[in-house]
């Protein structure tokens, strides 16, 4: 036992060690956010000083060169639309296609878990000229395409989860008078309760960050620019680079989700465990 | 019940078919027909049958995508696997402060891959700038950025399921072992890994499709350079896309084929690791 413990306190330092290497590109773009962009350069892991320290100038400009706040809006609205639609919607998909059986359902089940494997390369092109023709190219059209996209994932979790509630509950309902609209918010939603968490981190998490879908559909051109666009258009494409500004903005774009981990860890570490145990 | 609900057709899955329809299934008919003609926009597409995929293998920088995505995704599986098994095995000791540990390694996977990847950018460049060089000068730079990268953002993921598997092997399993005279090596190798080999499955199946499918991380650290030289697959189908007007055909065949390699290598390797598992 004794052993154990020298061991313990050897891993332990260990572990301190690997926590400050994961935790050095994080504080290096916010040290460095704080440095004027002349001097960044220079000396990158250096403390800013008296004559590097820029304030918050790097931060006034990032936000009004890429419009961040707006950006952030629109993240914002897209990926909580989204979720919601696809929470709702998605449900009750996987609740018809298994209860209702039938070659027809079973040819839906299937066709979801398929898009699962296909990569977002094989369908780019010919989606966002499709989206382009039907004038989707607006944040509610990114909340349908997104519907689409996340389909797949979330109609598997939930038929799996589905599966699993005794159909006997639902009878006892639908002889009790309840519609099946009724009976599936009545009864089966609060039950799937569990797995709409986890179907929501998943998709929130993908949703916030996805760059190509928003950058395809909506373009660079618009107002309607999520986070990730207005990140890959200022540092990418802008020219002489601002390295202050893309420091700040690097920063704030990483804040919202910092917030949001730490606000809601159990449930999104819980449903990341459960979403790859099904999925 | 079921007579009754069939009749709800409309209500509960026309919406989510409509919208399925919209994003996956007519581009993915389209994109398959599309890989056998020449066109720009979707309306004057002209069937040539398989010439576009000949092209696609003449081109130099597609079977250069290809070797690099293989390179890069071989080495990365294999390090982010052994790395956050390792660390779950760490945490699983019962030490103080495992909860904040646990914590901060998860974090940067919820950051999304073009942040990653800038971050990655400015600080590696900030190394080599002392060495007078930098990220794009050397194709070399951007392969093992994009490793490090890669194991940053997925080892904490990795490591969570990991964890969740080792905490599901029963104790009373393990003081058997112990009882009966094993090592903790013989324990880790003979009745802890059997024991987890659905953790192993879902983490390979994961790193496999994330790896081979990568694209943010690659556009945003290094966008191919120098020369196309660090750009996977996926960045090289968009840049067929989206950077040569009239090659449009050649990018949907090249779509195709990375479509079959991704889901024939995640299908094959699903099928392989679920026949190690052992029943509990």
């Amino acid at each position: 036992m004794k052993t154990r413990k020298a061991v313990n306190h050897v891993v332990f330092v260990l572990l301190c060690i690997l926590i400050v290497l994961f935790l050095t590109p994080i504080f290096f773009i916010i040290l460095n956010s704080f440095k004027g962009k002349l001097f960044i350069s220079d000396n990158p892991f250096a403390l800013p000083t008296a004559e590097t320290f820029a304030g918050l100038s790097n931060y006034i400009n990032g936000v009004e060169k890429t419009n961040f706040f707006a950006a952030f809006g629109w993240s914002l609205f897209i990926t909580v639309f989204s979720v919601i639609a696809i929470i709702l919607l998605t449900s009750m998909t996987a609740y018809y296609i298994t209860r209702v059986k039938s070659k027809f359902t079973s040819l839906i089940y299937y066709m979801f878990a398929f898009s699962m494997i296909v990569p977002f390369q094989m369908v780019m092109f010919t989606m966002s000229k499709l989206a382009n023709t039907l004038h989707l190219n607006n944040p509610w059209g990114m909340v349908i395409l997104y519907v689409g996209f996340g389909s797949g994932l979330s109609v598997f979790m939930f038929s799996g989860f589905v599966k699993s509630i005794p159909i006997e509950i639902e009878e006892a309902a639908m002889i009790d008078g309840c519609t099946p609209l009724q009976t599936y918010f009545g009864v089966v939603m609060p039950i799937l309760k569990p797995t709409a968490i986890t179907v929501a981190i998943l998709n929130a998490m993908w949703i916030w960050n996805d760059y190509l879908l928003p950058y395809l559909v909506i373009g660079v051109s618009t107002n309607y620019k999520t986070i990730p666009v207005v990140v890959q258009y200022l540092v990418g494409s802008y020219g002489a680079k601002d390295m202050g500004a893309m420091m700040a903005l690097l920063v704030l774009a990483i804040i919202p989700i910092v917030i949001f981990y730490l606000a809601c860890q159990k449930y999104i570490i819980e449903g990341v465990v459960a979403g790859a145990v099904k999925g | 019940m079921q007579k009754t609900l069939k009749k709800y057709f409309v209500v509960f899955t026309v919406p989510t078919l409509i919208a399925f329809c919209l994003a996956f299934v007519v581009p993915f008919v389209m994109g398959l027909y599309l890989s056998f003609c020449k066109f720009t926009t979707v309306t004057n597409a002209e069937f040539v049958g398989l010439k576009n995929y000949f092209r696609a293998f003449e081109e130099p920088d597609f079977l250069n995508a290809t070797w690099f995505t293989v390179r890069f995704a071989v080495i990365a599986i294999i390090s982010i696997n052994v790395l956050s098994f390792v660390m779950a095995l760490l945490l699983t000791r019962k030490i103080k402060g495992t909860n904040l540990f646990r914590t901060v390694f998860f974090m940067p996977n919820l950051i999304g891959g073009i942040i990653l990847g800038y971050i990655w950018q400015s600080m590696i460049n900030a190394i080599l700038v002392n060495y007078g060089t930098t990220l794009v000068a050397n194709a070399k730079f951007g392969y093992i950025g994009l490793i490090v990268l890669m194991n940053w953002q997925m080892i904490g993921y990795m490591m969570i399921i990991y964890i969740a598997g080792l905490q599901n092997v029963p104790t009373d399993l393990i003081e058997a072992a112990h009882i009966d005279g094993a090592t903790a090596r013989q324990t880790l190798f003979r009745v802890k890994i059997p024991m987890v080999m659905p953790s192993i499955s879902i983490c390979l199946f994961l790193t496999l499709s994330n790896c081979f499918k990568l694209f943010d991380q690659n556009l945003a650290l290094t966008a191919g350079a120098p020369s196309k030289k660090t750009a996977m697959m996926a960045l090289d189908i968009y840049n067929t896309f989206y950077g040569r007007s009239g090659f449009e055909g050649v990018g949907q065949a090249k779509a195709v084929m990375f479509f079959i390699v991704v889901a024939t290598i995640a299908l094959t390797q699903l099928r392989f690791t679920r026949s190690k598992e052992v029943e509990q």
